[in-house]
């Protein structure tokens, strides 16, 4: 006990190297950081200010101006929430359950063709029939265009989280925990339920937070596949919203462009489709880092 | 047959991600004849007039195929090494760090730009390089100097697409390169240490070259994808701006231009077949040399 003390102490014992290391760690962290402070800075400036000195560091005048102008017809943006919100929501749980479920199966070993199934999974991620049939193929023949379904579809699974999942079930739980549930009288389905999916947990958190953030963040899927406001999601209206001049249909109807405050409400709806995350995050973020492990070592 | 008739339940509980998968992967693979058809709404995707490679003539004849391939190979080596090499410094000089408090904040901080989409990160870009009100010029202007426009010239998007994507991802890398470097026998320090190693000499005399192996792993899975190019990325931050076009188009962007732009499909499913079978010869180099090199790690 006492020597391990003793060599951490000659370990820390080089202050321009340990100066070195604190240096360079916290210059790439606020490097990291510093967008999101100009972002809020920007949003929460008044608009004359950002029109005569341009965004900076920190707000140099103070203002909801933009917030204000949003939440004065809100119907766009909470109607994008509630989308965002709902598919975020029903995609992962069912991406989840479904994802769990198969590789329950793929690690039975009385399967014979469980390695076939697995290549069969595996092998859309090594070829594709490229992006053109893809999208007629949803579009024209199966008519998915405008649905919330075609909005949880096509995010839905990763393959590589179903192996990840595979592993983590065939190393976590015990093979004699299985066969004696099985002689106990369990059938697979009773087993993958009140065994497979408690026990697989930890992994069940890490895949999920994954998912329900690839969820959040595809703007993708509503830009080949909607085209009718209510089922915009947050971040593809937030693409709209800066790519164009414009604002949404449901503010243009009661404001003309002139009051409007353009440059400061980009950000403030910047904030308010990136908020989400950014609050919940240090809140989950000890799942993301053990997936990002066990992705990494397994996948 | 048997198999499945014996275990029917467990090949049910299969059923959804298998049906999934058919339907969304394998029907739309077979969509791949579209290459050798001229399209039609009534003759459909597999019922439309054979012309054989004629969009592959018309895709390489149009002198965009030379620039697409080289821009999403040049873009996404050097992501990829950048990449590499800044979470890999990231994650050493985080792994000197004892103050537990400060590194769980700066890893906080670090891994931040990766929860937010690109569509996020182009209203930043818009924040730091607008023309008139952009923080980069206001900085610009207060030191006498003259303002950048971004949006006119190709030449700052070499060095701010690869910031940008390091950025985006230093968080993430950091954190499983860190994973390995835990995993390193601490012995092995204790015993350089008594051997009288600096700190500086034990970095570069063990903790890198035991990165290797890890290192060469996630390079060679990397590189099977380097004819993917990050869409979001290229479509978010420049879009259809014309004046990048020749230095920023990569396949990905021209697949969806002439998909939704110009409805090329000839254009838009030849330039797809192309990304595709460049993308799994790449993928089965990458494999075999990870074989060669640790099989355990290789894909399959």
């Amino acid at each position: 006990m006492s020597s391990s003390t003793a060599s951490n102490r000659k370990l820390n014992s080089a202050p321009v190297f340990t100066a070195i290391a604190y240096t360079v760690v916290s210059i790439i962290a606020l490097v990291c950081l510093i967008p999101f402070v100009v972002l809020l800075a920007g949003a929460f400036s008044s608009e004359s200010s950002v029109i005569s000195d341009g965004y900076w560091f920190w707000p140099r005048d103070f203002s909801l101006d933009a917030f204000k102008f949003i939440f004065r017809y809100p119907g766009d943006v909470l109607s994008a929430y509630k989308v965002s919100i709902l598919i975020a929501v029903i995609g992962t749980a069912l991406s989840l359950f479904c994802s769990t479920m198969a590789a329950y199966v793929l690690g039975r070993k009385e399967l014979k063709h469980r390695n076939k199934l697995a290549f069969f999974l595996f092998f859309t991620t090594l070829f594709s029939g490229g992006l053109a049939p893809y999208y007629i193929w949803l579009s024209r023949n199966l008519h998915l265009s405008n649905t919330y379904a075609v909005l949880i579809l096509v995010p839905m699974f990763n393959v590589m989280y179903i192996l990840i999942l595979r592993s983590f079930i065939s190393s976590s739980v015990p093979e004699p925990l299985i066969e004696s549930a099985r002689i106990d009288g369990a059938g697979d389905l009773r087993i993958f339920l009140q065994m497979i999916l408690p026990l697989s947990k930890p992994a069940l958190a890490s895949i999920g937070v994954f998912t329900a953030l690839a969820y959040w963040n595809d703007w993708w899927t509503a830009m080949m596949f909607t085209t009718k406001d209510p089922l915009i999601p947050l971040q593809y209206l937030l693409y709209k919203m800066l790519s164009s001049v414009n604002l949404s249909s449901a503010m243009s109807q009661h404001v003309t462009n002139l009051d409007a405050p353009k440059e400061t409400f980009k950000l403030a709806m910047t904030v308010i489709a990136t908020g989400p995350i950014l609050l919940v995050f240090p809140f989950v973020q000890k799942y993301f880092v053990s997936g990002v492990t066990i992705g990494a070592v397994k996948g | 047959m048997k198999d499945i008739r014996r275990h029917w339940v467990l090949y049910t509980m299969f059923l959804p991600v298998a049906i999934y998968f058919i339907v969304f992967a394998y029907i739309p693979m077979a969509g791949i004849v579209m290459a050798f058809e001229s399209y039609t709404r009534t003759g459909g995707m597999f019922f439309s007039k054979w012309v054989g490679f004629d969009n592959f003539h018309y895709f390489f004849a149009s002198g965009k195929a030379w620039l697409v391939t080289r821009n999403t190979i040049v873009y996404n080596v050097i992501f990829l090494g950048c990449y590499t090499v800044f979470s890999i410094i990231a994650a050493v000089f985080m792994s000197e760090i004892r103050s537990k408090f400060f590194k769980k904040m700066t890893q906080t901080l670090m891994f931040l730009p990766y929860f937010i989409s690109w569509v996020t990160v182009s209203a930043f870009v818009y924040n730091f390089f607008n023309y008139e009100y952009g923080i980069v010029n206001k900085i610009l202007h207060y030191f006498g100097m003259e303002g950048i426009d971004i949006y006119s010239n190709t030449s700052y998007w070499y060095f701010l697409l690869p910031f940008l994507y390091v950025w985006k991802w230093v968080g993430y890398g950091s954190i499983l390169y860190l994973a390995a470097i835990v995993g390193i026998d601490q012995e092995i320090y204790e015993a350089a240490t008594i051997d009288g190693a600096s700190r500086f000499q034990r970095i570069m005399r063990i903790t890198l070259p035991l990165l290797k192996p890890t290192m060469i792993i996630l390079i060679l899975l990397g590189l099977g994808r380097i004819m993917r190019g990050e869409f979001d990325m290229f479509y978010q931050l420049i879009g259809n701006n014309g004046l990048l076009m020749d230095a920023t188009d990569i396949i990905d962007t021209l697949a969806f231009r002439s998909l939704m732009g110009s409805a090329d499909f000839g254009m838009a499913s030849s330039v797809g077949v192309y990304q595709s079978v460049l993308t799994l010869i790449i993928i089965l180099t990458a494999n075999w040399l990870v074989r060669k090199y640790d099989r355990d790690h290789a894909l399959f």
